[in-house]
């Protein structure tokens, strides 16, 4: 195969880790609202807990964006 | 992207010498843009903390809540992570925050240089922290440090697996604060640039193209206002981490 066409075909593969990032950071936010509908009352205490949660989810994913520009623009 | 492609997300990440300095001991020396951005950063917020509090009143006004809004604001995150001993490293976390924090905000105005865009930027404040940590680590507590490695409550055959997988957890910590908050302004940024080629792309085509080009246009002030959150939340979770590993070193051992 063609090195230039693998490059592309591997950029465009690392971009499948994203969208299971997403499943992830989703995953988070679920839990978290169906937490609050339970409790209102604490869920205002834990929200910051949530955003962290999801960056550090939302970070993998950015890590997979990292592999697909390195292919593009390094290699 | 194929090379001679209109679009050029890479440009805005180039360090330009603004003041060639030589190569005094064969290190290419030079002020760059880079470290003109750093310097403006440091002075921005310097002013602004030593304006905002010269009053010194009891019941502050605008400014000077805005000022003790953050140090408190940090500070609680200190305390709540690391416990009251670890106010001793509020002056770190609190001037990372705000260099995180005040250097992405900045990065978002259009024709500015994303200071932490560059993984070397990113990875000497995490080498900071870790550094930090391990010395403090060992200066505080001796070999006692080393009980970081070693979980409570494991049985003897699997201790040996579990301290290698610690220690790759430890050495691993570094490398994704720098990377998480790298590739997050990195591709917050390729992002935006390429959606603002759109725009130009399609308005090049005649009446139809110009309003079709309001479509990318809607995209790219989403992503902005999405970059925005993303800058202030990678410099809290920056911030956030940076006391939950103090606190390793504060209290080794679970």
């Amino acid at each position: 195969m063609d090195p230039i066409a693998a490059k592309f075909l591997g950029a465009g593969l690392a971009c499948l880790g994203m969208g299971l990032a997403a499943i992830g950071v989703g995953n988070i936010f679920g839990n978290f609202l169906s937490g609050a509908l339970r409790n209102p009352s604490a869920a205002d205490g834990q929200f910051a807990r949530a955003f962290i949660g999801a960056a550090l989810a939302e970070g993998l994913g950015i890590f997979a964006l990292v592999v697909a520009l390195v292919l593009l623009f390094v290699v | 992207m194929a090379s001679g492609s209109v679009i050029d997300p890479i440009h805005q990440f180039q360090i330009q010498k603004i003041v060639d300095l030589g190569t005094p001991g064969g290190v290419q020396l030079a002020f760059t843009n880079s470290a003109a951005f750093m310097f403006g950063i440091v002075a921005l917020v310097f002013f602004f903390l030593t304006f905002a509090t010269r009053g010194r009143t009891l019941v502050p006004g605008r400014l000077q809540s805005m000022a003790e809004l953050s140090y408190e604001f940090v500070a609680s995150t200190v305390r709540s992570t690391a416990g009251n001993e670890g106010m001793k490293f509020f002056p770190l976390v609190f001037s990372l925050f705000i260099f995180v924090l005040v250097a992405n905000i900045v990065g978002i105005i259009p024709y500015t240089f994303t200071v932490t865009s560059h993984l070397i930027v990113t990875a000497a404040l995490a080498l900071i922290v870790i550094c930090t940590v391990i010395i403090y680590g060992f200066v505080r507590h001796g070999t006692h440090f080393l009980h970081l490695f070693v979980p409570s409550g494991v049985p003897a055959f699997l201790l040996p697996f579990m301290v290698v997988i610690e220690v790759i957890s430890f050495l691993s910590r570094p490398i994704s604060l720098s990377l998480r908050l790298f590739a997050n302004m990195l591709a917050g940024h390729i992002a935006l640039k390429v959606f603002a080629g759109f725009v130009v792309m399609m308005s090049a085509g005649g009446a139809v193209g110009i309003l079709g080009a309001t479509l990318p246009l809607a995209m790219v002030v989403a992503l902005t206002a999405l970059e925005v959150l993303v800058a202030v939340l990678q410099a809290y979770v920056f911030a956030v981490l940076t006391c939950i590993y103090l606190n390793d070193a504060l209290h080794p051992g679970h």
